[in-house]
């Protein structure tokens, strides 16, 4: 089984911020076949799309998601109660391509922070954390990362709590002593975070969202802008051929 | 149990519960969830002479119940398709039937021809898609059109000939019998109805075509008139499509008129849904002692 259209038990939720929620879905056949960085498509009850949500961790037979309210869809699904039942398809998509022994920085940007997390434990002390938001009261997931990474680094756009400024700025220092860069945020975050990295000669993989239809590469809605191996432009899809890329290929 | 079996046109399907072309590819990935013969037929994505790329992102955009997308028919091209999708297609148990589209007349039936020389099944004729600056549904949207592609590509089909009309027309029942009565064997309807949303805060359209094909729960009525109409209209066989997501819609479709009924975007929601629905219209049929479900088909009381 590659991916699977199953009910999971809602056996945990909480509450981050104002608007970002944390789940744990039990269901130990999807759990054991999830990889970091793939992501789930979940029914949700009215609803003719699935939402697109990346698998925040994966702990024993629970799959953890932590999701923005964004709209009614994200609404309605943090309104579920522990002890409902939600269908999610799962796992989707490729996940980051990981090496536990090289010195991997892991950057997140606001709610492309919890894909990270699951990720980055894969490294465990080899894994450099750059987490970057808008201020003190958006910072999630600080101690999580902090009971493995070597080292956990937060920004504030303004200044509010950690380093006052991007992640860019932190990466220009830490990317001199590492060997892969993996990153998950905001378009414009990615295509800096791109940029450094090519400059110092470091690979860098990038996870995308899409306004998505199927989840599983049938329907190809999800099409991101991409550079073939001629160089020139095509179209790849987020939910199949993603949402991991490497940054090199993506047009931005 | 009853029987789920119908033939339309010659080709005889284990259930009228047909995949409906570009929501299923060339039905790899759903047959990760269950053997693609739980489909009485798979409309294949719609196939062009040359690969397509397809439209700008975002293709897609969430609608009140429904959804607009405007993929743009990316596809590998016909020859691709041939080499590399329907021969494993053919071992699946169901029907394979090749959603054809084109940019000229010329393009439409030396795709049919080439078609004629495999192993497909059928040919869906799709002069219906909303989402392509040439072609699509510009041969779909007149009596006239209609009638002379479905001319023009008869002569080179030697498979039987679905013609998939789309719903943005004045009278869907004439651009049927048009299509009729220049050999068509049956008609497929509806395609999407062409739709539009706008970001509010950007005011700028989501789509980056600007308008897109609506589909899902929200367009069936629309549908389940136009099948009726047609229905009326012509005696070749009619697949009804159009929002279709339980067994208790794919019963009212039949009852309205069609023959057969293709599942699209219920896929999206649920890609167990053509198990659901067979299972229901089973039960359906059932419950209402009928033996098989072509007894369904045009039967509402007006």
């Amino acid at each position: 089984m590659k991916f699977d259209a199953q009910d999971c038990e809602l056996v945990f939720k909480k509450q981050l911020t104002n608007t970002i929620y944390d789940l744990r879905l039990k269901n130990k056949s999807l759990a054991e076949i999830t990889k970091p960085g793939q992501f789930v498509q979940i029914l949700v009850p009215s609803k003719t799309l699935r939402r697109p949500i990346s698998v925040c961790d994966v702990e024993n037979d629970t799959i953890r998601l932590v999701f923005e309210i964004r709209g009614e869809g994200t609404q309605i699904l943090s309104e579920t109660k522990v002890g409902e039942f939600i269908n999610i398809i799962a796992p989707l998509g490729n996940g980051f391509d990981i090496a536990p022994d090289k010195k991997t920085i892991f950057i997140g940007g606001g709610i492309g922070v919890p894909p990270m997390l699951y990720s980055a434990k894969q490294c465990g002390k080899n894994a450099t954390v750059i987490n970057g938001f808008r201020n003190q009261k958006a910072v999630i997931l600080e101690e999580d990362f902090k009971s493995f990474a070597g080292n956990v680094i937060i920004t504030t756009d303004d200044g509010s709590y950690g380093i006052h400024g991007f992640v860019t700025q932190p990466l220009q220092e830490y990317i001199k002593n590492a060997d892969m860069v993996c990153a998950c945020g905001p378009m414009p975050m990615l295509k800096n975070i791109s940029k450094i990295a090519k400059e110092n000669n470091i690979p860098c993989q990038i996870s995308l969202e899409q306004r998505m239809a199927c989840g599983v590469g049938a329907c190809l809605g999800c099409a991101v802008a991409v550079l073939d191996e001629n160089g020139s432009q095509t179209y790849k899809h987020v939910c199949k051929d993603g949402p991991v890329f490497n940054s090199e290929e993506v047009v931005f | 149990m009853a029987d789920l079996s119908v033939n339309i046109a010659g080709v005889q399907f284990n259930n009228p519960i047909i995949a409906a072309s570009g929501t299923i590819g060339f039905g790899h990935e759903y047959s990760e969830f269950y053997p693609l013969s739980v489909f009485g037929g798979i409309s294949c994505k719609g196939t062009t002479l040359k690969e397509r790329l397809g439209n700008p992102p975002p293709r897609i955009a969430e609608t009140p119940m429904g959804m607009l997308n405007a993929v743009g028919l990316q596809n590998p091209g016909v020859e691709h398709f041939i080499e590399n999708d329907l021969p494993w297609l053919k071992q699946q148990n169901t029907v394979v039937i090749a959603n054809v589209a084109g940019s000229t007349q010329e393009d439409y039936c030396r795709m049919v021809e080439i078609l004629s020389d495999t192993d497909i099944d059928m040919v869906e004729l799709n002069i219906s898609c909303p989402n392509v600056k040439e072609g699509g549904v510009q041969f779909g949207t007149s009596c006239e059109s209609v009638g002379a592609i479905t001319k023009a590509v008869r002569k080179y089909c030697k498979k039987p000939l679905i013609i998939k009309l789309s719903p943005n027309v004045s009278d869907i029942a004439s651009i049927a019998k048009a299509a009729e009565s220049e050999g068509a064997d049956a008609v497929s309807l509806i395609n999407t109805l062409t739709g539009m949303r706008i970001d509010i805060n950007t005011r700028k359209p989501i789509i980056k075509n600007i308008t897109g094909g609506m589909s899902g729960p929200a367009v069936f009525p629309v549908a389940v008139r136009m099948v009726w109409q047609v229905k009326k209209a012509v005696s070749i066989p009619v697949i009804g499509m159009g929002g279709i997501t339980t067994w208790k819609d794919a019963v009212e479709m039949m009852i309205a008129g069609a023959d057969a009924i293709q599942i699209g975007t219920a896929l999206f929601t649920d890609p167990y849904s053509p198990v659901k629905i067979a299972d229901g219209l089973n039960k359906y049929l059932d419950d209402h002692n009928m033996k098989s479900v072509t007894e369904l088909t045009n039967t509402v009381i007006v």
